[in-house]
């Protein structure tokens, strides 16, 4: 067999690249969308490698909900001053206070929809026409049918059924003035493909990602971290747990496995174990069959 | 976990709603345990609100509500398994609506395409249609599956005359590497496992076909070609003089040493460094993202092609191209577009619709010179600067193309460059 050619990593790497630098040639003003989460954070090490030896070209935003770990927080300003790059908050508590939204009522209240309000707000004021996601193909129906380049109109709305074809590496990000576009580096990547890559790399993660002793309460099927914001239901009662998260959202909705795995080659091996798909400890995503296809519609991620 | 040296190879699907395309993906997926157990309820549940026997497992490639609702498929979805040999991303085209924009766009990063057979009917119109966007597409392996096997008591005999009979029209199509695998999709039969009910087929089940196919000679390692796309200069202490040129390798390969020209420029230098993600390299090849700095201080930007200086492009403001039309709205003749040719951006004009392919006879049309939807037309093209380019044949990367309406900023037509 010839030797000139890569393994897939390197293959999924060498592709993200070339959709970083090609968001930075073809846009005026772009964003990493970071959340201190796996995804984004390995979006942020690609970016590093994309602009090598120069600094990642574009700030990074962060749409804040309020509800975070607060490990997340901290990862995030570490990751910051690493970079060397700037931060654009949106924050989703002062979108409430404005009353551009209205908290959800009720016993499983998240502000996960609440996000594309808050999201679309900043790209507005920040006069953003390209902000880059860590979202992934194989996570969801609906996201399979994503593009890289990701036309959205001028309301950020996304039309899966009118998107712009895109053939070979040839992606199109023309656009109107106040649309805007969402680009996806690594819609290639699985899951398993993004912990075998940060194994790989070393890529310091958020010490959530990691086992650990923590309060939770057994609700939905999984362990929901005790925080400010919990409030117990009947029967429900507070126990200690060694656990780790598998995906990182909102400290409300995030539940977490029970897990052993301390080191990186753990998480990877656990995972290559899993036998449920990683969404299926957000509770925002057991909300119906199409929950994130509506949410893609409005705005969202 | 190991680390190890698996090659990713993407594919694409091509049957019609009935020939049990869906069922096929989701076969390889079950059978392969690439399916969740949360995935798999969710299937088996809406297998039983439907009333069907058992798990329906085309189901799985379910995608957005519309397409529930009306059991459909609109746009191309991606899907993903890993075997222990390979790791693979399916390009899942729909079969019906928009037939042809969504194959050519599955078709175009594919490295094996499969084409579906229904066992009881043979080659029909919708295949040759598959095999010539296949071969137009130039996918280099063509895996055709004889599916419902079960349903023509898996006689060898049908088999035999379906390959006949595909081999008869696939002779004048360019198709280099093309094999046959009698399938049932619906019961597994020779997908992932071997079938014990076909003990005649000597070949290799689907799965493994798909995990032994040799691919890393698909890509071209002869002409070296690196669209800049773009410039870095970092400014900062250490590296003030700095200028990378940032892009990702169409084809061939690149050392330090090399003396290379600059397209359209014609400046010629010689490589100094040449860096990958992981730091300096020896050596350089497609498709890795590299960035590279030579040896002199040449004005190079986003659009410029770097070449090995004894074997250049042919640059080109006159190009004839068989252009697939993706749009809705026709091709206006001597309209403005904007062409795109790897990292270069241009102002381009169709002069000249030279022929229509028929897509039933696969003849050509020289009456009917529309350009609409679907349509794919031999073009004579003209731009306002030259081009860098290769013939599609043999340079998949320098050889395509796409157009962008002026008036929409849409994505109009894909292009394969002929000379």
């Amino acid at each position: 067999m010839s030797k000139y050619y890569l393994n897939y990593l390197d293959e999924l790497e060498s592709e993200a690249i070339y959709v970083l630098r090609e968001v930075w040639a073809q846009f005026q003003n772009p964003v990493i969308l970071f959340s201190g989460g796996k995804d984004s954070i390995l979006v942020a090490h690609l970016a590093k490698k994309a602009f090598y030896p120069a600094k990642i070209p574009f700030p990074l935003m962060h749409v804040d909900t309020g509800h975070n770990f607060p490990e997340t927080i901290q990862f995030r300003d570490d990751t910051l001053k690493e970079l060397g790059v700037n931060l654009i908050v949106g924050s989703v508590q002062e979108a409430i206070d404005d009353g551009r939204v209205a908290e959800e009522k009720g016993k499983n209240a998240t502000r996960n929809s609440l996000q594309i309000t808050t999201l679309l707000d900043a790209i507005e004021a920040n006069k953003v026409d390209c902000a880059i996601g860590g979202g992934r193909r194989d996570e969801e129906k609906a996201r399979a049918k994503e593009r890289f380049f990701s036309h959205r109109d001028d309301f950020g709305q996304w039309d899966p059924k009118n998107q712009r074809p895109e053939l070979w590496n040839l992606f199109n990000g023309k656009h109107f003035e106040g649309e805007h576009f969402r680009a996806f580096p690594i819609s290639n990547w699985t899951e398993m493909d993004v912990w075998n890559y940060i194994c790989r790399e070393n890529i310091a993660i958020p010490s959530l990602y990691y086992a650990h002793e923590r309060e939770v309460v057994w609700r939905s099927d999984s362990w929901i971290p005790n925080s400010e914001f919990l409030k117990l239901e009947d029967g429900e009662e507070i126990v200690t747990k060694k656990i780790r998260f598998r995906t990182l959202g909102d400290i409300t909705i995030t539940g977490g496995i029970e897990s052993d795995a301390d080191t990186l080659e753990k998480i990877a091996e656990e995972v290559s174990g899993m036998r449920q798909t990683e969404r299926g400890n957000r509770t925002d995503d057991k909300r119906s069959e199409s929950a994130m296809e509506d949410r893609k519609r409005q705005g969202y991620f | 976990m190991e680390l190890n040296n698996n090659q990713l190879l993407r594919f694409t699907t091509a049957g019609s709603v009935d020939d049990g395309k869906s069922t096929l993906i989701g076969r390889l997926l079950y059978d392969s345990k690439s399916i969740f157990e949360d995935q798999l309820e969710a299937i088996e549940s809406t297998s039983q609100k439907k009333g069907h026997e058992g798990v329906d497992l085309a189901l799985f490639t379910d995608g957005l509500k519309d397409e529930r609702e009306q059991g459909i498929t609109i746009d191309v979805a991606y899907r993903y398994f890993t075997t222990p040999k390979r790791k693979f991303i399916i390009a899942d085209t729909p079969g019906h609506i928009q037939y042809t924009r969504n194959m050519v766009t599955g078709a175009s990063t594919a490295n094996a395409a499969i084409i579906l057979v229904d066992a009881r009917h043979g080659v029909i119109e919708q295949t040759k249609r598959h095999a010539f966007i296949a071969s137009l597409l130039q996918i280099p392996h063509l895996v055709v599956c004889i599916n419902k096997m079960d349903l023509v008591d898996f006689k060898e005999e049908v088999y035999n005359k379906i390959v006949k009979q595909f081999q008869d029209f696939s002779s004048k199509l360019l198709v280099q590497d093309v094999r046959f695998i009698p399938i049932s999709a619906l019961l597994g039969d020779n997908v992932v496992n071997r079938s014990e009910n076909m003990a005649w087929y000597n070949g290799a089940p689907m799965l493994h076909t798909l995990e032994t196919i040799h691919i890393s000679s698909d890509f071209n390692s002869v002409d070296a070609r690196f669209p800049v796309q773009t410039v870095l200069r970092p400014q900062r202490d250490g590296f003030i003089d700095y200028r990378g040129y940032a892009g990702r390798i169409s084809s061939g390969i690149f050392r330090p040493g090399d003396e290379v020209t600059v397209m359209p420029s014609g400046f010629t230098s010689k490589i100094k460094t040449v860096e990958g993600p992981k730091g300096e390299l020896d050596e350089a090849y497609a498709p890795m993202s590299i960035s590279m700095t030579l040896e002199d201080d040449i004005d190079i930007g986003r659009g410029d092609m770097i070449v090995r200086s004894n074997n250049k492009p042919e640059p080109a403001q006159d190009l004839e191209v068989m252009l697939c039309w993706l749009n809705n709205a026709p091709a206006r003749p001597r309209a403005k577009y904007t062409v795109r040719h790897t990292t270069n951006e241009q102002t381009a004009m169709i002069k000249e619709i030279l022929y229509k392919i028929d897509i039933e006879t696969l003849g050509r049309n020289l009456e009917d010179k529309e350009l609409g939807m679907n349509d794919i037309c031999k073009v004579k093209i003209r731009t306002t600067k030259p081009l860098m380019i290769d013939s599609y044949r043999e340079n998949r990367a320098t050889g395509s193309l796409i157009l962008v309406d002026e008036t929409t900023n849409e994505t109009v037509a894909a292009g394969m460059i002929v000379q």
